[in-house]
């Protein structure tokens, strides 16, 4: 009763961590303003047009023809920290739709356009000048993205357990087949060698979450059509979340053992006394283990999401440069690459899942390892 | 312009690298052809750990680059 109580305490807790590491990050790539802005004449902005497709926003554009652009607005939760701008109220819930891209002013609220805050919702003092930025937890494409995918894999995996369980004893049958042989490869080669007999089934719950999130969000952010698409993996704070996850684990399973190999290793004493050379070694380590593993994850992905982007958008950049006639022999090449790089980062979505739930399950196995 | 020749350091470093992990994968294979699954295996995680420390010098060139 009490673990069941401690697993929901921290699944809301990571759950809302999600939504307030994405509102204090910026959105990691700012468009190079000096390129951008003399291109724009031209009608076909590939600078603008690839980092608005892989960066986060507050309302989820769907198509535009032209000047009109449909999109699907989403819903902004501020928390603001000058009340008396707003007539005395502190909490706003409202709809991106409001802002109508970024062009009105909204009880006080803006989409800012200045060079420091180009993007996010700053406050508006009674001058018209930006007053500092409200404590934004909303609910933005990265977010929204990370519930379907949420709620796509529950629907997946409860369903499998429920014909796994009708299926006791006989042959599996439906999804059952999918999703088996990958739970079983993750426990037989992934948990059972990394962390051990005895000790494994403890972490089998979260390194199977970890490998099902990464693996379908890695696959969703590939996907153009709607609900799909959020490039959710390619986004630092999502992956900095799961890294700080294994952080924890690590930190919280770690046996004594584990903390006499930072501190205290067996090694030759002038490298701990005077200056603890060793032990500072081994500290950066562990600090450097979970980073690696965030960026690692955040770039494949984003590097695999904008390459695509690219190779599409090279039919446009030719038909701007040279004539619409060079675009449509350029189309099919273009094409071609595009699919083979959306081929390979297929590929590299699965790896990336892999390795990231393999080096996890071998942190924790580092951390509850016997002395030998 | 520096962030353009670290990224292309970077990219160099890991073609060697990466190149290296697979001739050596090859000439396993080349030994002991029954092995070739396991080689496969350990070859494509040796080789995702390398690719992450490529993107991590990309990462930096970008950093230099906005920031």
């Amino acid at each position: 009763m009490l673990t069941q109580i401690k697993r929901l305490i921290i699944f809301i807790a990571l759950f809302f961590s999600f939504g307030a590491l994405q509102a204090q990050h910026t959105p990691e790539n700012e468009p190079a303003n000096t390129e951008s802005s003399h291109k724009k004449e031209n009608g076909f902005n590939a600078g603008d047009f690839i980092i608005e497709h892989v960066s986060d926003a507050y309302d989820w554009h769907i198509t535009s023809f032209g000047e009109k652009h449909i999109t699907i607005p989403l819903p902004v939760i501020l928390y603001s920290k000058h009340p008396e701008l707003h007539e005395g109220k502190t909490f706003f819930v409202f709809l991106s739709s409001k802002f109508h891209h970024g062009h009105n002013n909204y009880k006080g609220f803006r989409i800012s356009q200045s060079k420091e805050n180009k993007g996010k919702i700053v406050e508006i003092n009674t001058k018209g000048h930006e007053a500092g930025k409200p404590i934004d937890i909303s609910i933005t494409k990265t977010i929204a993205g990370v519930i379907i995918s949420v709620i796509i894999l529950l629907w997946l995996i409860l369903s499998v357990a429920r014909s796994s369980v009708k299926n006791k004893g006989k042959a599996p049958s439906g999804l059952q087949n999918l999703f088996e042989p990958v739970i079983l490869f993750i426990r037989d080669e992934v948990a059972k060698p990394a962390i051990g007999e005895k000790k494994y089934e403890k972490f089998m719950p979260f390194l199977l979450t970890l490998f099902f999130f990464i693996l379908l969000n890695n696959l969703m952010g590939l996907i153009p059509i709607p609900p799909f698409g959020a490039n959710v993996t390619g986004n630092i704070a999502i992956t900095m979340v799961l890294a700080l996850f294994t952080f924890f684990i690590t930190t919280i399973n770690g046996n004594k053992h584990y903390w006499k190999e930072i501190y205290n290793p067996d090694v030759p004493w002038w490298l701990k006394y005077p200056i603890p050379l060793m032990p500072i070694v081994e500290l950066s380590g562990v600090i450097t283990k979970p980073f690696v593993l965030m960026v690692r994850l955040f770039a494949n992905m984003l590097a695999g999401h904008m390459i695509v982007t690219v190779f599409v958008s090279l039919i446009f950049i030719f038909a701007g440069l040279f004539g619409a006639g060079v675009g449509l022999v350029a189309s099919p090449v273009s094409v071609a690459f595009s699919v083979f790089i959306l081929l390979l980062d297929v590929l590299v979505s699965f790896i990336q899942a892999y390795v990231f739930t393999l080096l996890s399950a071998l942190y924790f196995g580092m951390a509850t390892s016997d002395h030998h | 312009m520096g962030a353009a020749i670290g990224a292309g350091l970077a990219a160099i470093g890991a073609g060697i690298g990466i190149g290296r992990i697979g001739a050596s994968a090859m000439e396993a294979i080349a030994r002991q052809p029954e092995a070739s699954g396991d080689i496969r295996s350990n070859m494509i995680v040796s080789a995702a750990l390398i690719e992450g420390v490529a993107f991590f010098a990309v990462i930096i060139c970008a950093l230099v680059i906005f920031v």
